[in-house]
């Protein structure tokens, strides 16, 4: 069992899958075809249209992080009081949609949120008014509090029902409000799993182009849809590979955010 | 008790939004008509048609076997790499973590462009010796085992520092040989950990698209991919028919896993 040598498998893999891989991102993007190092496929996040684009996905991505943080936030906080809280049933709850596939998952919303869909329907039958996001920003949104939501609520729902009930009865008996309790003891504690809830619905909703594909009606472009067209459309790869590293820049930012606060206890395992 | 029906409510509205897409598609996979908006009445069709259409059911079991291979060349490859991490110096403890972590905290779009980048170097590199090498199921897979890796390892982990050392050291002591000492006490106490990293692996590698969509070269379609081809010409009902099928199994399946940790923890209180 303490044989260094079980780990060399691992290791091989991931030297040649892991680490290579990433190394080949970074040759191609400070490269041109010839290949001579150069900064542009670097700089050319400044033209407009890829500067649009990332000002977008980031945009949207805040946007979306912060609703599924508001969304999350109070049903961790019910899901961790309640019975259900101690079975596996909050796993069952948020792992078994993942068995439809996500592509559909998200396509079904098209059906729901379109112009004349089941929403809008129900909206014109309420006397409310007209329900028109399909093909908006919003919709794009939407989708991506959808997809993530489970990521945000797990890590916040994990910290928060490992808190020492003990504490919570400390601050009642010294007098705190349940207001109080909230704000200055749970919030506080729970504090590493909104920072890991956090990076992993940000990360991959500013890199998504799969969501916005399906739902922004393919003419909404993200930054996450510009690389791939870059690779797949056959466009350049070294421009791609440059457009990558500096979206790299913010999730190696967030990394180090979230590993500042996290110690481990925020890991949705 | 006000506070305690809001509570309820809220929950429910989360389940439905979560679960709402699914319903649709369910719904949508025993609609009579072909389009999606508008309902032409109950049929089975759908569900007889998939069993009539190759494509889908090639692509199915391309996903079912990526899946099943890759999540358990990953979990072998993730415990005994948890094994060996955990009995590491704090150093390359962590140094090691950080590497686990790269494929699931860096985005999907990033690490799918570059096994691209490598698979197609790889090809280019290997012509010139006169091997052909080419995108297609190996290289899914491949993508596959490596971002399933750290589920294993992240869920392995924590049943190893839960493991008493000293039940090992005594088997070693009454003479048993290293492999059965692991197979016999150690294997047992991780094997829970082992079991959700192989699930949470074949679950990740069912639902995976990203990934699937950079690697997968010209052949090698799974349901995700073949999906995403169809966008343009508009989806076939019978991908909802399947989809509510696969949900369904699941669904039985978990529920029945579900129910057994009670029976356990009972026959845990007879002992």
């Amino acid at each position: 069992m303490y044989r260094k040598s079980l780990s060399y498998p691992y290791l091989i893999w991931a030297a040649a899958f892991i680490i290579i891989p990433l190394l080949f991102i970074a040759y191609y993007g400070l490269t041109d075809k010839s290949g001579a190092f150069t900064l542009a496929n670097l700089a050319a996040i400044a033209t407009a249209e890829h500067s649009k684009a990332l000002f977008l996905s980031l945009g949207l991505s805040f946007l979306s992080t912060a609703i599924c943080l508001l969304l999350a936030y109070p049903l961790a906080l019910i899901l961790s009081n309640s019975r259900f809280g101690r079975s596996g049933f909050i796993i069952f709850l948020f792992i078994l949609p993942m068995w439809m596939n996500f592509l559909l998952r998200t396509l079904a919303w098209v059906v729901l949120l379109d112009t004349n869909g089941v929403l809008d329907s129900l909206f014109q039958m309420l006397g409310l008014p007209r329900f028109k996001i399909i093909n908006t920003p919003a919709a794009i949104v939407f989708g991506m509090v959808y997809d993530f939501l489970p990521f945000m609520i797990l890590p916040i729902y994990n910290v928060i029902s490992k808190i020492d009930v003990n504490v919570i009865n400390a601050a009642r008996d010294l007098g705190a409000n349940s207001f109080q309790t909230l704000y200055k003891v749970i919030f506080p504690l729970s504090l590493p799993g909104i920072i890991s809830g956090i990076t992993m619905v940000f990360i991959p909703s500013l890199t998504t182009f799969v969501i916005s594909t399906l739902l922004g009606g393919g003419k909404i472009l993200l930054i996450g849809n510009v690389i791939e067209q870059e690779f797949m459309k056959g466009t350049s790869w070294h421009v791609g590979s440059g457009l990558s590293l500096v979206l790299m820049l913010f999730i190696i930012l967030s990394m180090i955010l979230s590993s500042k606060y996290d110690h481990g206890e925020g890991n949705v395992l | 008790m006000i506070r305690k029906t809001i509570s309820r409510i809220y929950l429910v509205l989360i389940v439905l939004f979560l679960y709402a897409p699914i319903g649709t598609l369910m719904v949508l996979s025993f609609n009579d008509s072909r389009t999606s908006v508008k309902w032409g009445g109950f049929s089975l069709k759908w569900y007889q048609r998939l069993l009539e259409n190759e494509t889908i059911l090639a692509a199915l079991g391309n996903t079912l076997l990526i899946a099943v291979l890759s999540a358990v060349i990953a979990t072998l490859l993730g415990t005994s790499a948890a094994i060996a991490i955990h009995h590491m110096k704090k150093r390359s403890q962590s140094i090691c973590m950080s590497i686990v972590n790269i494929p699931m905290l860096n985005a999907e779009i990033v690490t799918g462009i570059a096994f691209m980048l490598l698979f197609i170097t790889m090809g280019n590199l290997l012509s010139i010796v006169g091997i052909h090498f080419e995108m297609g199921f190996g290289t899914v897979l491949i993508g596959h085992i490596t971002f399933n890796l750290p589920y294993v390892v992240l869920s392995v982990m924590p049943r190893l520092k839960q493991l008493n050392l000293s039940m090992y050291e005594a088997a070693l002591d009454l003479g048993a040989g290293e492999g059965q000492a692991f197979f016999r006490i150690v294997l047992p106490d991780i094997m829970p950990g082992v079991l959700s990293g192989f699930l949470l692996s074949f679950t990740m590698s069912l639902d995976d698209f990203v990934i699937t969509h950079f690697v997968k070269g010209l052949g090698a379609d799974t349901l995700s991919t073949l999906i995403y081809s169809e966008l343009r010409k508009g989806i076939k009902p019978e991908m909802y028919a399947l989809s509510t099928i696969m949900f369904l199994a699941v669904f039985v399946v978990l529920v029945f896993i579900n129910l057994r940790p009670q029976e356990m923890s009972m026959t845990d209180r007879r002992r």
